[in-house]
C-alpha cells in the first residue's frame, strides 16, 4: 500500500529499538548463512580414485582466467557479442511486429482481427524455447535466425498487446479531433494515436526488451553461441569439468551486470519521459509487469466513456 | 506417415505433459508462498529483511532461468542437498517465479486506494481488521489476473528444465525429433499443442476475470 | 596421372614463389598436416567442382565433444572430426583457414544438410538406416561403440547388464540415450556430456553412457577420477553426412577417405588429436551403397 504507514500507529521509541535489534539479529543470521555457503563451497571434497577435489574457489579452478587472456576475448567477443547482437535484432523485429500486430488487432474488419487474435494466442502460449527449436528444425534456418525470429515474434506479440492497450486507453477526443481535421483512419492512427500510445507504454516496452535480453540465453537449445553456451558448454567442455563452477560464476556476474545496467537505463528513460508530462496518464515506472500494466490501461480505458461523457 | 510419429507416441506425450503439469502446479504453489514472504519482507519494518528482500529480488529477476536451474541442479548437491532432480527443478522454478509473484501481489495491494485504509482507521479499526476486512478482499480481486499471467509464464518456463535431468514435453520433443528426422514439424506441433492446452484456457480465464473484476477509480 | 602430377608440381612451384611474398609463418595450427591440393580438377557440375571453384566449404561439426570436435578460445574447432574435414577440404584445394565451421547439435544435422546450410557434416554422426532416408553417408571413417563411464573405485558395474534399473546419464535426444532406455536403464538427460560428471560424483547417477571415445576424452580430462568399463556394446559407425542424392560427391569422399587410409594422413590426424588418449585402430572399410 502506498502509505502503508496509515495502517500502523507511529512507532514509539520502544518499538523502534525492538525493530533495530531484530534488524541486527536477522542481519547476522543472513551473513552467517552466506558465510556457511561460501565455506562449504570452498572446502575440498573427496572424490573416487583416492583423489581430493579442490574447493570451488581454489586457484586451480580459476587459473585459466588469469593465465589465458584469450579466454576473455572469446567470452566477450563471441558470447556477449552474440547475445547482444541477437537481442538487438530481435528487439527491432519485436517493435516492428508489435506495431503491426496492434494495427491488425484493432482493425475494423473482422476477417483481419480474428485470425490475428488466434495467431497471437498461439504465439503467446508457446514456450520461446520450443518456438526457436521449431523454427530451426521446421524451416531449417541457421541458429541465429531461429533465435531472432522466435524472440521477435514472441515479444512482438506482447508489445503488440501493450500498444493495443495504449491505443484503447487514449482519450477518444484525440481520434475524433484527428478525423474532424480530415485525416483518414490510417493517418490518424499513424500520426496521432500511435505516438501517444508508444510514449505511454514505453516503460513496459523497455521492460519487455530486458526480458528479451534474458531470453536470448534460451538460444543454447538451438546451438546459438550466446554467452551461456559459449562459457558453460563450449569452454566448459574444452577446459574440462573442473572449471564448470568458475564459468558459472563468471556468466552469472556478466548477466547480472548487463541486465542491471539495462534496468537502470530503462528506469532513467521512464523518469525522463514522465518529467515532462502531467501525472496520471503515463504508466508508472514501478509497473514493470507488462501484463498488469496492460490490464490497468485497459481498465482505465473502460472507465473513459463514463468520465469523459 | 510422418504424423505417426506423433500419434504412435501419444502415451509418451501424455506422460511428459503430466510432468510439465506437475512442475507447474508444485512450483506455482511454492512460488506463491515464497512470493508472499518476499512481498512481506519488502515492506517489513525490520531493515535487514527489507534489504534482503530487495537484493534477492534484484538478483533473481536479472538472472536467466537457465542459470538459476544450474545453481539448483549442480551447486546445491555440492552443498550437501541430496534429492531427485525434479525437486531441484521445483526449487529453481519457484525461486525464479517468486519475485514476479511478489510484484503482482504488491501491485494488487497498491491498487487499493489509500482512502479505504484511511476510512477504516478513522472508524477505529485496528491493523488486523483494516487489512483483513477492508484491504485484502479488494486487493485479492486485483491480484488474480496478473497472477494468472505469472502462471502462464511459469508453464512456459518449465521447458527450460529439459536441460536439467527432467524429462518433460520439450525433452520428449527433442528425442522424437532426433529419432524421426522426417517428422520434425508434426512432433513439435504436438508438443506445442500440449502447452497451449494449459496456456490458452488460462489466458481466457485471465481476460474474463479482468473484465469483471478490475476496476480503477 | 603422371601429367597431372607434373603440372601440379609446376603450379605448386609458381604459387609458392608468389605466396612467399605475403604468407606469414603458416602451419601454426595444432595438428594441421593435411596437405592442400593446389588446383584440383573435377568434372563440371559436380559438388566438388563447385566447392573447389568457390574456394570455401562449410562443414558442420560438434563444438563440445572431447577429442573429436571441441572449440577453444581461439574460436577454431579442434579434434579428429575436424582433421578429417581438413583432409577432405585439402583435396578440394581449400585451405583450413577457408573452412567455415558450423556447430551442428544432434537435432539439426539433417535439416542443415537438407537446406544446404552446411555442405557436409562430420560430427560423431552415427550411420543408421532411418537417417539414410533423409541424408546420405560417406564412410564410415571410424567405428565407435557405446560404453560406460563410472567412478574409479566403482567395481559394481562391469557391463551394460549392470545398468538395468539404474539411473545413467546421457544427452537428450542422442542415440546412446535411446539405447539406454531400450536396455532398461533409467536415462537422466542433459545438454552436454561434461554436465554428466557432477551427478556421477554426487551419486545421482551411477554411470555415464555414450560412445567410448567421448567417454575416454572425459576420463582423460579428469585424471584418475573416472574409468571406462566393459566392452562397447553397440556399433556406432561414424559417417560423413551429405545431401541425399549427391552420389558423385559421396563416392568422391569415399575415395578421399580410402586414400587417407593408405597414405598415412588418417593415422596422422588420429595421432594429433584423439591419439593422445586412445590407441590407433585400423579404420573400417567404407561402405559404398
Amino acid at each position: 500500500m502506498k502509505g502503508a504507514a496509515v495502517l500502523f500507529d507511529v512507532p514509539g521509541p520502544k518499538a523502534r529499538r525492538l525493530s533495530l535489534v531484530l534488524s541486527v539479529v536477522v542481519g547476522l543470521l543472513i551473513l552467517t548463512g552466506l558465510g556457511w555457503l561460501i565455506a562449504t563451497l570452498a572446502a575440498p571434497r573427496p572424490a573416487s580414485g583416492g583423489l581430493a577435489l579442490p574447493g570451488m574457489f581454489d586457484e586451480s579452478r580459476w587459473d585459466i582466467f588469469f593465465g589465458d587472456p584469450e579466454i576473455w576475448g572469446y567470452i566477450f567477443g563471441v558470447g556477449v557479442a552474440n547475445t547482444l547482437r541477437a537481442a538487438a535484432a530481435a528487439a527491432v523485429l519485436a517493435l516492428i511486429l508489435g506495431v503491426l500486430f496492434s494495427l491488425l488487432r484493432t482493425a475494423k474488419a473482422g476477417w483481419i482481427r480474428i485470425p490475428t487474435a488466434i495467431v497471437l494466442e498461439f504465439v503467446r502460449g508457446m514456450p520461446v524455447l520450443l518456438m526457436m527449436f521449431f523454427i530451426l528444425l521446421g524451416f531449417a534456418t541457421g541458429s541465429y535466425l531461429a533465435v531472432v525470429i522466435a524472440l521477435g515474434l514472441y515479444n512482438g506479440a506482447l508489445i503488440g498487446e501493450a500498444l493495443r492497450a495504449g491505443l484503447v486507453s487514449l482519450p477518444r477526443g484525440q481520434r475524433e479531433a484527428a478525423l474532424s481535421l480530415g485525416m483518414r483512419e490510417l493517418q490518424s492512427r499513424a500520426f496521432i494515436e500511435f505516438p501517444q500510445a508508444f510514449r505511454q507504454m514505453l516503460p513496459i516496452i523497455v521492460a519487455q526488451l530486458i526480458v528479451l535480453l534474458k531470453d536470448t540465453s534460451l538460444g543454447y537449445i538451438v546451438g546459438y553461441p550466446e554467452l551461456i553456451r559459449v562459457t558453460m558448454n563450449q569452454l566448459g567442455s574444452f577446459y574440462g569439468n573442473r572449471y564448470l563452477f568458475s564459468f558459472f560464476i563468471v556468466t552469472l556476474v556478466i548477466y547480472l551486470a548487463m541486465n542491471l545496467l539495462l534496468s537502470w537505463f530503462a528506469r532513467w528513460v521512464a523518469r525522463r519521459g514522465d518529467s515532462g508530462r502531467r501525472g496520471g496518464r503515463a504508466a508508472k515506472p514501478e509497473e514493470t509487469d507488462p501484463g498488469l500494466a496492460v490490464l490497468k490501461a485497459s481498465a482505465e480505458a473502460r472507465q473513459v466513456p463514463q468520465i469523459h461523457q | 506417415m510422418p504424423v505417426d510419429a506423433v500419434f504412435g507416441n501419444l502415451d509418451r506425450y501424455v506422460e511428459s505433459f503430466g510432468v510439465t503439469l506437475l512442475l507447474l502446479l508444485v512450483s506455482g504453489a511454492a512460488a506463491l508462498v515464497l512470493g508472499s514472504i518476499i512481498a512481506v519482507m519488502r515492506i517489513s519494518p525490520i531493515g535487514s529483511l527489507r534489504v534482503f528482500g530487495t537484493v534477492y529480488t534484484e538478483i533473481v529477476r536479472n538472472t536467466p532461468l537457465a542459470l538459476v536451474l544450474f545453481f539448483c541442479a549442480y551447486v546445491l548437491p555440492i552443498l550437501g542437498v541430496r534429492m531427485g532432480y525434479i525437486y531441484f527443478a521445483f526449487i529453481g522454478l519457484s525461486v525464479y517465479t517468486s519475485p514476479f509473484v511478489a510484484e503482482a501481489l504488491r501491485s494488487g495491494i497498491n491498487g487499493v486506494p489509500i482512502g479505504q485504509a484511511e476510512a477504516a482507521r478513522s472508524l477505529g479499526l485496528g491493523f488486523r481488521q483494516s487489512v483483513g476486512s477492508i484491504i485484502l478482499p479488494q486487493a485479492f480481486r486485483m491480484v488474480i489476473p496478473p497472477l494468472i499471467n505469472v502462471f502462464i509464464a511459469l508453464t512456459k518456463n518449465t521447458s527450460v528444465a529439459s536441460g536439467f535431468f527432467v524429462f518433460e514435453l520439450v525433452a520428449l520433443g527433442k528425442e522424437l525429433a532426433n529419432a524421426h528426422g522426417n517428422a520434425v514439424i508434426p512432433v513439435l506441433l504436438g508438443v506445442a499443442v500440449f502447452y497451449l492446452v494449459i496456456t490458452v484456457p488460462l489466458g481466457i480465464v485471465a481476460s474474463r476475470l479482468e473484465r469483471r473484476w478490475v476496476v480503477t477509480r | 596421372m603422371i601429367n597431372k602430377k607434373l603440372s601440379l608440381v609446376a603450379i605448386a612451384g609458381a604459387t609458392l614463389l608468389a605466396l612467399s611474398a605475403c604468407a606469414g609463418g603458416g602451419g601454426g595450427d595444432a595438428g594441421t598436416t593435411a596437405p592442400v591440393e593446389e588446383s584440383p580438377e573435377f568434372e563440371a557440375g559436380t559438388t566438388m567442382a563447385e566447392l573447389a571453384e568457390a574456394g570455401s566449404i562449410t562443414i558442420g561439426t560438434k563444438f563440445d565433444q572431447p577429442l573429436f570436435g571441441l572449440v577453444g578460445p581461439s574460436g577454431e574447432p579442434e579434434g579428429f572430426d575436424v582433421e578429417i574435414g581438413k583432409i577432405i577440404a585439402g583435396k578440394l584445394g581449400i585451405a583450413p583457414e577457408n573452412i567455415e565451421w558450423k556447430e551442428t547439435v544432434s537435432a539439426n544435422r539433417e535439416p542443415f544438410i537438407q537446406n544446404g546450410e552446411v555442405d557436409i557434416v562430420i560430427a560423431t554422426y552415427t550411420i543408421n538406416d532411418e537417417r539414410k532416408e533423409v541424408v546420405s553417408f560417406a564412410g564410415p571413417y571410424y567405428m565407435a561403440g557405446q560404453s560406460i563411464l563410472v567412478l574409479a573405485d566403482n567395481d559394481d558395474i562391469t557391463n551394460e547388464d549392470d545398468l538395468v534399473g539404474q539411473p545413467v546419464c546421457s544427452v537428450t535426444g542422442s542415440t546412446p540415450a535411446a539405447k539406454l532406455a531400450e536396455i532398461g536403464a533409467v536415462p537422466m538427460l542433459t545438454d552436454t556430456y561434461s554436465n554428466c560428471l557432477e551427478p556421477l560424483r554426487s551419486g545421482a547417477v551411477v554411470a555415464v553412457s555414450t560412445d567410448n571415445v567421448i567417454l575416454a576424452g572425459l576420463a582423460a580430462q579428469n585424471e584418475g577420477e573416472f574409468k571406462v568399463v566393459g566392452e562397447p556394446f553397440t556399433q556406432e559407425p561414424y559417417g560423413i553426412g551429405l545431401a541425399h542424392d549427391d552420389t558423385d560427391f559421396r563416392m568422391w569422399i569415399n575415395d578421399v577417405l580410402e586414400e587417407s587410409y593408405e597414405d598415412g594422413s588418417y593415422e596422422q590426424a588420429w595421432n594429433d588429436t584423439a591419439g593422445e588418449i586412445l590407441p590407433f585402430v585400423e579404420p573400417p572399410a567404407v561402405d559404398r551403397y
